[in-house]
């Protein structure tokens, strides 16, 4: 038996901040499902399922937050599945909740990420003891770094395709409500200055630590033809998997995202991506991994990812628009960012991504990674149902 | 729904600490158990999933690690659950019933003895009224424990009979922990005595899941799941009935565990006082065979012990011990979240 289509018919996202000091965990997640449901005209009666994601519980100081939550996301007297894939995990639970809904196991299913980082301390959070970590690792900026080197040293990329990224997605954040950092006074020479913090990784070039929230509300066909809004449908989605650390690893391109993104297309029908995409949210924490990654993701040879991002292909008006939403780099609760890649995605075919709409948008890809850049989940959504 | 099967099952010794091993050296063995057992390469396998919790390793994303044991590369389709491992077997359910997968890896560990576990597990608890007052997961057993007394569902003596019977059960498993004539011991927070009480240590275990023909030709006589649920109650623990636990039955209902009788009953009751909970929840009467593995207080690896109930159902079904097994895990203070699965050998599916 085919697999029941999934469609995206509800999205709420909070207004991501540096400190959400207003609400509590709870109130937190509640604030996004609640816009979620609104969204879909649904009540928390038509939920049947929760499914929910967030990276390491150190970063709030709560063991299995899920339980505590249950209360708050409507879950008392329902199943309730915990997710956590480190960075890609956002992009994981969508998909774990998706393939309930794609396996007829349940009708309408409740997918939320979320991360309080001003609960704790993220730097604490990640921080391993020795033997556990290398000493000279000083968080992920320290680990990505040597990479984005490697990939400049490799292509002959010039230095200033990084702060390019930065200045497009900031100014992309700007038409993005909910997006974290809004920098009216953005330049590009503002963003060239900024200090430098892993070489070749500067101040700006950087994500920013965020409290928020991302839901979803995935359904079946039945329950597509009662949304008050178009949905998006689900063309594919995969995760893949790689160690941390092997011989042979490439840091640069890893064998899990190609794979990963091979198998999306397959199963959306897509041969070549850089034409029949019309939108990506990828998963950049660090500028210079939208090259990195549109190479990885298909969308351009070995070695010319820069050129795309030079030629101005990837700004909101260009023939590939990457991160219309602002991107990691404007808004990173960790947890939640995979899904509001995935979210925004939908909402790009929803056509309902208001100032940050690219028009006409039909396909777009969602993109999280995670952990040493080994894992990977991805969806690609449609404004038409799925016919194969 | 598609048929699927646990078609291999393996798990440590479980010990009360393995200083000498790392998580990834913990698992290995059982890993190669299962794949040696059903012939399969880690390359065969269509989907991966494992439960596990960094609280416990102490450090965060400790389950990167472990996926290095697996030798995922080329690299493979994926995930895990911050749960017990019940829920990654949960999670592969699903993915073999899209029919993106025929086969799935489920594993899960954990090693309690580097910390304090039920300090540890405080941190379960609302972060802003209850967890900062450190209330411990052997003292929120015995507010349950109490309840059921005062109800008059139980009392100490039965409750010490009951871990007696689960301790003699174990003697013929070669994995537990504590077996044979363990003493009733004094009270750890009244009305529980040590006896009360599983033991803490350090484990692991995994099993392999195979849809329709894939799993026969696996395994002679695959443990089919007919039916797996799983539910979950309020955190609060002032808004709950500690006798009861609504959250199993329903799942049950919904795993059609009450569609016809079952033999045998492999429940996740780390507690004595909580196998009388869920024997009322499942209607589970004295010709049902409860735990005859020792169950949760034999040996309770925490994140693999729910996984394990299923494994060892899943395993007498495969030695023709059982026809028709229960299989539940929990998760959360005074049983807050509940698994039910069934599972069936052939014989009885005509």
């Amino acid at each position: 038996m085919p697999k029941e289509p999934v469609a995206v018919v509800g999205i709420g996202q909070t207004k991501h901040v540096a400190a959400r000091r207003d609400v509590s965990l709870a109130g937190l997640v509640r604030e996004a499902a609640v816009r979620a449901l609104q969204d879909a005209a649904l009540t928390w009666a038509d939920i049947d399922a929760v499914v929910i994601g967030k990276a390491p519980d150190f970063f709030e100081g709560v063991m299995m937050p899920e339980l505590y939550l249950a209360d708050a996301l409507g879950a008392v007297g329902k199943p309730m599945l915990r997710v956590h894939t480190a960075g890609s995990v956002g992009g994981s639970t969508a998909l774990v909740a998706a393939n309930l809904v794609a396996a007829r196991v349940h009708r309408t299913v409740l997918t939320l990420a979320f991360e309080k980082q001003s609960e704790s301390n993220a730097m604490w959070g990640l921080s391993l003891p020795i033997p556990f970590q290398q000493p000279l690792l000083a968080g992920a900026g320290g680990f990505f770094a040597p990479h984005v080197r490697a990939y400049m040293r490799r292509t002959g990329a010039p230095d200033t395709v990084g702060s390019l990224v930065a200045y497009k997605d900031r100014r992309n954040a700007l038409k993005n409500p909910y997006a974290h950092i809004h920098d009216p006074d953005i330049t590009l020479e503002k963003v060239q200055s900024a200090p430098m913090l892993w070489d070749p990784i500067r101040y700006s070039e950087t994500c920013p630590s965020s409290d928020g929230a991302c839901a979803m509300i995935l359904t079946d066909r039945t329950g597509a033809d009662r949304s008050p809004h178009p949905p998006a449908w689900v063309h594919g989605g995969a995760m893949r998997s790689e160690p941390t650390l092997f011989a042979g690893k490439d840091f640069v391109s890893p064998q899990a995202g190609k794979d990963c993104a091979a198998d999306v297309y397959r199963q959306a029908g897509i041969s070549d991506p850089r034409r029949e995409i019309d939108a990506v949210e990828m998963y950049v924490p660090f500028s210079w991994y939208e090259p990195m990654w549109l190479e990885n993701l298909g969308f351009a040879d070995e070695g010319e990812g820069w050129k795309l991002t030079e030629a101005g292909v990837t700004e909101l008006d260009g023939d590939l628009p990457v991160n219309p939403s602002g991107g990691v780099l404007s808004t990173n609760p960790i947890g939640a960012s995979g899904m509001i890649r995935f979210a925004e995605a939908a909402l790009q075919v929803r056509g309902r991504a208001g100032e940050h709409q690219v028009d006409g948008a039909r396909r777009a890809l969602g993109h999280a990674y995670g952990g040493g850049a080994q894992f990977f989940s991805m969806w690609l959504v449609g404004a038409e149902p799925p016919t194969r | 729904m598609r048929d699927v099967a646990i078609v291999a099952f393996a798990q440590t010794d479980h010990l009360r600490r393995t200083d000498e091993l790392s998580e990834v050296e913990m698992l290995m063995p059982v890993l190669h158990q299962v794949l040696d057992t059903t012939g399969l390469r880690t390359s065969d396998i269509g989907f991966t999933c494992s439960g596990s919790s960094d609280y416990l390793a102490g450090r965060a994303f400790s389950f990167t690690m472990a996926l290095d044991g697996v030798g995922a590369h080329p690299p493979i389709s994926e995930s895990h659950v911050e749960m017990d491992g019940a829920w990654a077997l949960y999670e592969a359910w699903v993915k073999i019933q899209t029919g993106e997968a025929d086969t799935a890896l489920v594993y899960a560990y954990g090693k309690s003895s580097p910390g304090q576990v039920r300090d540890v597990l405080t941190r379960q608890l609302d972060p802003y009224y209850t967890a900062p007052l450190w209330p411990d997961s052997v003292a929120l057993a015995a507010l349950q424990a109490q309840a059921l007394i005062d109800a008059g569902d139980t009392d100490e003596a039965a409750l010490a009979a009951l871990a007696a019977r689960s301790r003699e059960a174990a003697s013929d498993n070669p994995h537990a922990q504590l077996s044979g004539a363990v003493p009733a011991g004094d009270y750890l927070v009244r009305p529980l005595r040590t006896g009360d009480c599983p033991p803490i240590g350090d484990g692991a275990a995994a099993v392999i899941l195979a849809a329709g023909d894939t799993a026969r030709a696996l395994c002679e006589r695959p443990a089919w799941i007919r039916g797996i649920d799983h539910r979950i109650e309020a955190h609060g623990l002032g808004v709950r009935e500690l006798t009861e636990s609504p959250s199993t039955r329903l799942a049950a209902e919904r795993a059609g565990v009450f569609e016809r009788p079952v033999d045998t009953a492999e429940l996740h009751a780390p507690f004595s006082s909580q196998e009388v909970v869920l024997r009322k929840a499942l209607g589970l009467d004295d010709r049902v065979r409860v735990n005859p593995s020792g169950g949760a207080l034999a040996a309770n690896p925490l994140m693999a012990a729910g996984l394990i109930r299923l494994g060892e159902a899943a395993a007498r079904i495969h030695r023709g011990e059982s026809d028709r097994a229960l299989a539940h895990a929990t998760s959360g203070p005074c049983l807050q979240q509940n698994l039910v699965a069934v599972l069936e050998g052939e014989s009885t599916h005509a």
